[in-house]
Formats: C-alpha cells, structure tokens, sequence
C-alpha cells in the first residue's frame, strides 16, 4: 500500500519535476528532484491513516451528495453532485465580475503640498539670454526716408524704404497732410464704430474702390493688421486654406488666428499648388462642403517673387477655391497703371475674392485696407477684430493715401521710371559674383540670395547683415539684409533686399550694383 | 461682477427672443426668395454661413445709425456729425453733406490732445516737413528716425527737439523712457493693437501659461492665442481668485504630462474700457509676486489719463514700477496721437527688438504721430514752459467725478470706479441702445451705445469717456440731456436718492 501510495504521489509530483527541470539549470534541477522526491515519500508514509480517513470521508461526502439527485434526470442527462459545486462556482464568478476593480482612494493634494510645490516652483526668466547679435544697432536717419536720406551727418542712398514710386516727401502729400493736421488734429482718438470714423476715411475707402474698380473698401489702422484680422473673419475652424509657404508674418499670424487647417504648397510652384489642391478634393470627401481658400501674396515681401495670378485662378476655378491676396507690395506698382497684380496678368479684379494690401510701400502712407464685394466687407465691419478693436487711421494719413492714389493716377510716367530702375539694377547686378538675384525681374524687391550658404541661417544673416553694414560704411548705401524672427515660420532663404524706386537716379543704382559686387567678391569668395 | 434685476433679465431674454423668432422668419422667406433666383456660386461654401452673419443681418442692421457715425472734424469736446439717411431699412446708410454740431461724449479724447494744440499741431508739422508721413519700412530697416529715438529722450531732459547732432540717442532713449514709465527701456511700434498681439508670442509659447483677466481687450485674447501658450482666465479683477488660479495651476502643472510650467505671465488692464474700472493692481503684483508669476499690465486707457502726473495706474495706486515686468500703454488716447509701446527691462526691450515681428515687419510709427506724442508728453510734464498739463490732468479729474457723482445721484447704473474718464451707464434691454443713442443725437450730444459683440448679450450699455477738455457748462447741458433720455427710456434703474441696499437683495448674479 505504501508503494502504491510513494507510486501516486510521485505521478503527483512529476509535473512538478518537469517544471522544475525546465526552469531550472541542470544541477540545480536535480537537486531539487531529489529533494521534492523524498518530502513527498515521507508525508505518505506519516499520514497513511490520514489519507485513509480523508478518503472515506470523500466517499461518504459523494454518496450523500449523489443520494438526492441519483434519479433526477435532466434532458437525459444524470446530474450529479459536482454540478451543483459547478453552478455555484459560476455564480461565484458572475459575482466577482459585477464587482468594481480596486481603485486606490483618490487623496488630492493637500493644502500644505500645494503650497510646497508652489514654492518649489522656479519659472523659467521671462527671457533668454541677451546674445551679442542682438545688441546690433540699426541705422538711424536724420532726415526723411526719401531716396537719399542721413545717416551720421552723412547723405546716403537709401535701398531700405518700400517708397516704389518716390512718393516720400511729395509736394502734394505734404500739402494734404497738413491741412488734414490742422483740421482734425493727429489721432483719430477713437475705434470706427465709436466716431472714430472720421469723412476722410470714408472719402479714402470709396477712392480705392474707385481705383480698383472694386464694390466696396474697408481701411485699417496698420498694414500688419490688415491681414491677421481679415483671414480669420473668413477662415474658421475646419475650414481649409492653401498658403505658399513663402508669405509674410502678417499672414503667417492670420492663418494661425484662424484654426482653420492648413496645407502650405512650395514657394510659388504652381504644380505644387496643382496636386495640393488636387490632393486636397480628392482624398477628403467632406471637403466640398467647407470653405476653401487658397492664401497668396502678389510680391513676396521674403523674396521678391510675384505671383502667377493667371495660373492661380484658372487653379481657383476649376477646384472651387477662394483667393485671398495680399497686394501690399504690388499695389501702386504693377500693372500698366499701378492697379496690382490683376493689372499685371489682365485678370478682372471680380475674381479674386479678398484683396487686401498695407499702404505703408507705394503710397507712402500708413494703414492698410481690403476691398472686396460689399457683403465681404460689411461683414468685416463687425467681425474684424483689427478693426473693431482698434483705433482707426490717424485721418491725415488717410488723406494722404487719397492723394497718393491721385498722384499715381495722374502721373503714369512715375511708374514707367520706376520699371526702368528696376530693369537698369537687374542689369547692374546680373554678373555678381557670391549671389544670385532671385526675385522676379519685374518685381519691386531686388533679391539678392547667398549662392553659397553655409548651411546655418544665423550665420547667413550674420554674414549679409556685415555686408550691409559695410555698404552703409564705405559707400553710403542703405541696404538691409532679410530678418527673422524665430516666430517666422518662413524658410525661404535669406538675402540682401533692394527696395527700387522711381525717385533713384541711375547713378545711385549704378553705385549700388558697383558696391554690392564688390563687396560680394570680397566678403563671399 | 454686474448684477442684473430679475425683471429686466426676463425682459432682455424675451427681447432678444423676439428678435432672434422674426429675423429666423425673415431668413426663411429669403431662402424661398434665394432659391428662385440663380445662384452662381455653385460648389463654393457660403464665405458667411448664415448663422455667422444673423446677428448682423437681423439685430445690428436694424440699428446700425447709432455706430459708426462719421464725423467731419477733429475728436474735440464738440464735433460735426454727418447725417446720414437709408433707403433700404437701415441695411445701407448714405452720407449727406448736411452736419450736426454735438456734444463729444464718445471719444478716448481725455487729455484733449485730439484735436489743434498750440503747443503740439506746429511742431507736428514741422516735422512732416521734415521727415514726412511714413517710411515705408520697418523699424529695424530704415524706419528709425530720430524723432522716435528721441521720443522719451525729449520727455525730461526738456532740451528743443533737435533731431541732429545728439549721440547715442538709444541709451538715451532707454534713460529716459526709464524717468517717464519708471522702466529703463521702451519699444514704439505703430498702432496698438498689433503691440499686444505681436508681443504676446514672443515672450511665451508652448509650455508657458497666460492667466489672463475674464474682461482683457481683444487684442491680448489674439496675442495669447497666436502664442501658443495656455490660457487659463481669472474673474474679473479678483485677486483673490487670481491666487486661486495660480496655486491649482502651479500644483497641476501643464495638462497632460504634469511637467511644470515654464513661465506664467499674468496680463491685466490699468482702465477696462468697456467696465470703467482701475485695475487692483497692488493685490494683484503682491500674488504674483508671491507665486513668482510675471505681470504684464495694459494702460491703454489709463496712460496718461489717471494719476498725478499722469502716469497711469501705478502712479494712482502707489505701486513701484519695478514690481511690473511688462508695461504696455498705447498712445492714441491721452495723447491724442497712434501707436503703443512696451517698457520693461533693458535686456526685455533688446530681445523684443530682435525677435518682435512688428518691429522687423511692420512699418514704423508715422514719424508726425511720434512728435505729436513727445510734444504731449512735455505739455503734461509741464515741459512746455505752461502749466497746461497740470490744468489739463485736474481739469480730467475733476470732470470724470463730478460727471459720475451727478450720474449716480439721477439713478443711474453707472460701473465703474472713481476718478476713472470711462463710465458705462447699464442699458440691458436691446430696444433701449438705439433709443438711448438716438435721443441723445436728437439733443446734440453724442455718445457710444455698446452691445454685442463688444460686451455679453446681456449687458449693453452706453459708454460715456469724459474729456479734459469738457468745461463744466458742457458737462451740465450732457447730464440734463442724458437725464432726460434716461427717464423716457426707463434705465434708471435706482431710486434717485441714493438708497441702494435694498435693492441689491432681489438680484441675481452675473459674471
């Protein structure tokens, strides 16, 4: 019986072994064998009467379970007395599932802790620190920003200001001006909605519309605000825009105010723009339903490119989109007459949706406004935060954009000159050396960019901003290389911008292509 | 905190259902109209979605004649106001040559350098003369003239404008900016607006956290937005829950990943300019200086306008400058002129220089609007060989309590707190905006009714900003007119005499 019993608890003990041999190393495997072996044997031989106790018990416990259900059939079936255990085993299990899982009780943090971590708290300072290229003084004029102007007593050319058409210092803006002062005062003193609209600024809106032969105009305080308020007027969340990367931090602004989502195409490739927009309807079935808009500018202010106007709306048209443009450095300046970029590709104004353009280049004033279909516009009226919010242009420089508009007007050989100068400066600068000119041979901004870049902006700019300081030193000349702020999201690469206007001589451009080459060939090779 | 009867809730509510129940009747039967028609914009979203443009179509159209009134001179203590007339209810107004002579109620106007000054006007043309309208660049470019440089350097030293020949017109710039805020430095830039939501960004971006005041002006809400912080808002002018905000925040940190804060600027207003009221601002530096939080104050109204020598709030409420980080104000209320600028410290101000968008981007402030500023500030200093500033700044004082004392003592609800030139008389109901407005035009004087968007549905009111340049007749002749208005409009809503605890019990609370 004992060998029986050393023979069961062995089988018991077997799958034990097993484990035990799998896990284990080899030596330490057998071992535990040997060990787990004889605690078994000895138990069965110590409590043999107590097996056999257990055991009648077990049988007893079965016949007395098995007696009141030995004839109960169910279905054929003969239950049996572990079914009961079984089903209670089941409600067991179905009670402790319908139970909720622990969950440490919640402890919030308490006063003495908050007010621990609100010491232990050290912010960051409100700034980093100050690096020696940021002590970089700008130039200071003494004069006017006219074509020449003074800087350190000294007369210099000046290639800095957007003044295209040499407006800076016209007799007749100075004449409107001041009598604008006289009669009104300097400040507005006052948002449009609260009698800070004042006739000229009225006056000044039906002019532009009249210009552009648009329905309607609305002015605004600043030429950077003009775009940050408008785009988000129109542009809502869920709402779809397709912006060249290229575009300005005005815009850039805007389109982050709007929440709308936003896909940039390659600065101003059109194929790009193509498959985007293609991509854009087909893959997203929703979209036909939202407001789309495509975001452009007519001359980019970071490179000097101008916009295929012509491409873009045959573009809008077949995808459905809208066009919002940004005419501020096109405004005055291209076209026959200085009526932007429409003019330019002999596209009808009607069919771009929003224009809006900062007067602060061609007119030589300051503001901005955006002109449209009256609807547009009327709704800006109360939506714009730019607008509604702020205090409206201070009235005599709206007086003298509508001076500035007549001027433009009735004096189209300004801008016959102004596209000499431009076309003479491409001349000059065609064979520089270190650089290569990437704007628009048509376009306002001359752009000249490194040929070579080190790799890292800031280097660049270091580089380009040493040559504009040297321009300004040696040979008198106001040119300014391209500025980030690490807020601008634009990568376009940087360079030496040169503003053109009407109001150069050609000696002045001729001197600044002779400096710029030189400089070029000294600093960059 | 407005408290609002229960009566003139219910009333206000049923109003604007009124409204709201015939403007859905009207866009229906338009529809019907529309659909008949052809409609050639097929494919394209509507650019305004009907439910984004009814409240201008249906409520603001029908009252559009009490805003944007134009006016055809200066914003002086009397203006012209063009009449205007529509053919098609109200949806279009025209102008017609004809003007009314009014009573300027409206106008941030309060030192009265809006309109010819015999001190400012000359030199302000003198140096258009010189230097132009505008520079069409950025200030970083070839926008700095010296006019701007000089801006501050002129405030004190008291030395004629003489654009050349002086040196290191920068340091000097920041010294003196230093002697008018209290900062050592300053940035200009050409309108105010952009200086909040340019600025903003710069300063904080992801990880940091805006606590900002319930009631902040658009421009910060755009500024703390496009800067990619988080936002978090305190009650209106409630240090206490101010502390509140700043201890569960400091104590949960950012959402999500707990880590803490980077920094936490904490942005408030000298002046509300749609509530009337000074900022606490004591209370409010003492918590952040205690949670180590940086302030950020807005003076746009309160520059120039409040304290003694007109330095804005931190004068009249006795607080060092040094314990405010970030000082903005703008420029085209007391001092009649555009633009707005930031003091702060010497290191903040080159940093901004080097990163601001609207210094590097935008064109700079006009260069006759920075002289128009220098030569305000010398007439407040008293730099001007007169004691016109002095006048001017108890003459605004004086003006702003006697008109807010009599308004009370009518019965009027009137926000706001003492010495403050912005005071909100409470309208509520919609039907009364424009009946207020057009009563008082109808007797010559001009104020500003504000309803949605500028302030909740709920509240609107009429504004009246009190000018240095009102003389006690003028102020008089507003208070029997706007007396009158208010009796036949009902916005009385205290007893004459000056009995208020009992009414304060039956009122419900409205943020």
């Amino acid at each position: 019986k004992i060998t029986r019993e050393n023979s069961k608890a062995k089988s018991f003990a077997s799958p034990l072994l097993w484990a035990n041999d799998i896990f284990c190393s080899k030596s330490t495997g057998i071992s535990w064998n040997s060990l787990a072996a004889l605690c078994w044997i000895h138990r069965a031989k110590m409590d043999t009467n107590l097996v056999e106790m257990f055991r009648a018990g077990l049988n007893w416990v079965t016949m007395a379970l098995d007696a009141p259900s030995a004839r109960v059939v169910l279905f054929g079936v003969r239950i049996q007395w572990h079914i009961f255990v079984e089903v209670l085993l089941g409600f067991v299990i179905v009670i402790l599932l319908s139970q909720k899982s622990y969950k440490p009780p919640k402890r919030p943090l308490t006063e003495q802790e908050i007010d621990e971590l609100c010491d232990e708290w050290v912010p960051e300072p409100l700034i980093p620190p100050i690096t020696e290229d940021m002590r970089h003084e700008p130039p200071v004029l003494e004069s006017a920003a006219g074509p020449h102007t003074t800087v350190n007593g000294k007369d210099v050319v000046n290639f800095a200001s957007a003044n295209y058409l040499g407006l800076i210092g016209h007799e007749k803006l100075l004449e409107s001006c001041t009598s604008a002062l006289e009669k009104y005062g300097v400040g507005s003193c006052g948002p449009r909605g609260f009698y800070g609209t004042i006739d000229v600024h009225l006056d000044c809106e039906t002019r532009i519309s009249k210009f552009l032969s648009t329905p309607d105009t609305i002015l605004y305080s600043y030429g950077l605000s003009t775009m940050f308020s408008t785009i988000p007027c129109f542009c809502k969340k869920g709402d779809i825009i397709v912006a060249d990367e290229g575009v300005h931090w005005g815009i850039q602004n805007g389109l982050q105010l709007s929440r709308s989502t936003i896909v940039y195409f390659k600065h101003n490739d059109m194929d790009s723009l193509r498959s985007t927009l293609e991509k854009i309807m087909t893959k997203n079935k929703r979209s036909k339903n939202l407001r789309r808009y495509i975001v452009a500018e007519a001359v980019y202010q970071n490179s000097g490119q101008i916009a295929p106007l012509d491409e873009i709306v045959k573009l809008k048209e077949k995808y459905k989109f809208r066009v919002i443009l940004d005419e501020s450095n096109s405004f005055g300046v291209l076209g026959r007459s200085g009526r932007g970029l429409a003019e330019h590709h002999g596209v009808p104004i009607e069919k771009i949706d929003v224009v809006t353009a900062a007067m602060g280049h061609a007119l030589a004033t300051e503001g901005g406004f955006c002109t449209g279909n009256a609807r547009i516009i009327d709704y800006q009226r109360l939506s714009s935060s730019g607008y509604v919010f702020s205090a409206s242009l201070p009235p005599y420089l709206a007086s003298a954009a509508i001076t500035a508009i007549d001027v433009i007007d009735q004096n189209p050989e300004l801008l016959v000159k102004m596209k000499q100068h431009i076309a003479l400066l491409w001349k000059g600068l065609k064979d520089i050396k270190g650089m290569s000119l990437a704007s628009d041979p048509e376009s306002p901004i001359v752009f000249l960019k490194l040929e070579n870049s080190s790799g890292s902006t800031k280097e660049d700019l270091l580089l380009l901003e040493k040559m504009a300081d040297r321009a300004l030193k040696e040979d008198s000349l106001l040119v300014v290389s391209s500025k980030k702020s690490f807020l601008d999201k634009c990568r376009l690469p940087v360079g030496i911008k040169l503003l053109v206007s009407a109001g150069h001589s050609e000696s002045d451009l001729v001197k600044v292509s002779e400096s710029l080459k030189r400089l070029a060939s000294e600093l960059l090779l | 905190m407005i408290t609002i009867p229960y009566l003139t809730a219910v009333s206000t509510y049923f109003s604007y259902g009124l409204l709201f129940a015939f403007g859905q009747l009207r866009d229906y039967s338009r529809l019907i109209f529309d659909w008949c028609s052809t409609n050639n914009l097929h494919g394209y979203a509507p650019i305004c979605l009907a439910h984004e443009d009814f409240y201008i179509r249906r409520l603001y159209h029908r009252i559009q004649d009490c805003f944007n009134r134009p006016i055809s001179s200066a914003p002086d203590s009397w203006v012209d106001v063009i009449e205007r007339y529509s053919n098609d209810n109200n949806k279009t107004l025209k102008r017609t040559t004809k003007s009314t002579r009014c009573l300027n109620l409206g106008s941030y106007n309060y030192l009265g350098f809006g309109s010819f000054d015999e001190y400012c006007t000359p030199r302000v043309i003198e140096s258009l003369k010189k230097f132009s309208a505008s520079t069409c660049s950025s200030r970083v470019d070839a926008g700095q003239d010296r006019t701007i440089s000089l801006l501050c350097f002129c405030i004190l030293t008291s030395v004629s404008f003489l654009p050349s020949g002086t040196t290191s017109v920068h340091a000097e710039l920041e010294e003196c900016v230093a002697k008018y805020v209290g900062k050592p430095a300053a940035i200009v830039t050409g309108m105010g607006f952009a200086t909040n939501s340019a600025i903003i960004p710069v300063l904080i971006g992801k990880g940091g956290l805006i606590i900002s005041d319930s009631l902040n002006h658009t421009s910060i809400v755009n500024g703390a937005r496009g800067s990619g912080a988080t936002i978090r808002v305190f009650q209106h002018n409630t240090p206490a829950h101010l502390e509140r905000v700043l201890k569960e925040q400091i104590a949960e940190g950012q959402p999500r990943t707990h880590r803490p804060w980077k920094k936490i600027i904490v942005v408030v207003e000298g002046i509300y300019s749609m509530e009337g009221e000074i900022c606490q601002l004591p209370e409010i530096v003492s918590v952040c200086k205690k949670y180590k939080a940086y302030v950020y104050l807005d003076e746009a109204h309160s520059i120039g306008a409040i304290g003694k020598t007109g330095r804005g709030v931190c004068e009249l409420l006795g607080v060092d400058t040094a314990d405010v980080d970030i000082m903005m104000g703008t420029f085209t209320k007391s001092f009649g002129s555009c633009g707005g600028y930031i003091a702060g410290s010497k290191e903040l101000i080159q940093y901004l220089k080097y990163h601001c968008p609207a210094h590097l981007y935008a064109t700079s402030i006009s260069t006759p609007s920075a002289q128009q500023i220098i030569s305000a500030i010398k007439v407040i200093l008293g730099e001007d060989g007169s004691n016109r500033g002095a006048q001017k700044l108890a003459r605004i004082r004086e003006n702003s309590n006697f008109f807010r004392a009599e308004l009370q003592k009518m019965g009027f609800e009137v926000l706001g707190d003492n010495d403050s030139p912005v005071m909100p008389i409470m309208l509520y109901n919609p039907a009364k905006i424009p009946a207020f407005s057009r009563e008082c035009l109808r007797e010559n004087v001009a104020v500003v009714v504000v309803g949605f968007p500028a302030t909740p549905l709920l509240l609107a009111r009429a504004r009246i900003c009190i000018s240095a340049s009102h003389s006690r007749e003028d102020l008089i002749k507003a208070l029997k007119v706007i007396s009158k208005a208010g009796d036949l409009t009902g916005i009385k809503y205290f007893p004459a005499a000056p009995k208020k605890q009992e009414e304060e019990k039956d009122r419900i609370k409205l943020d």
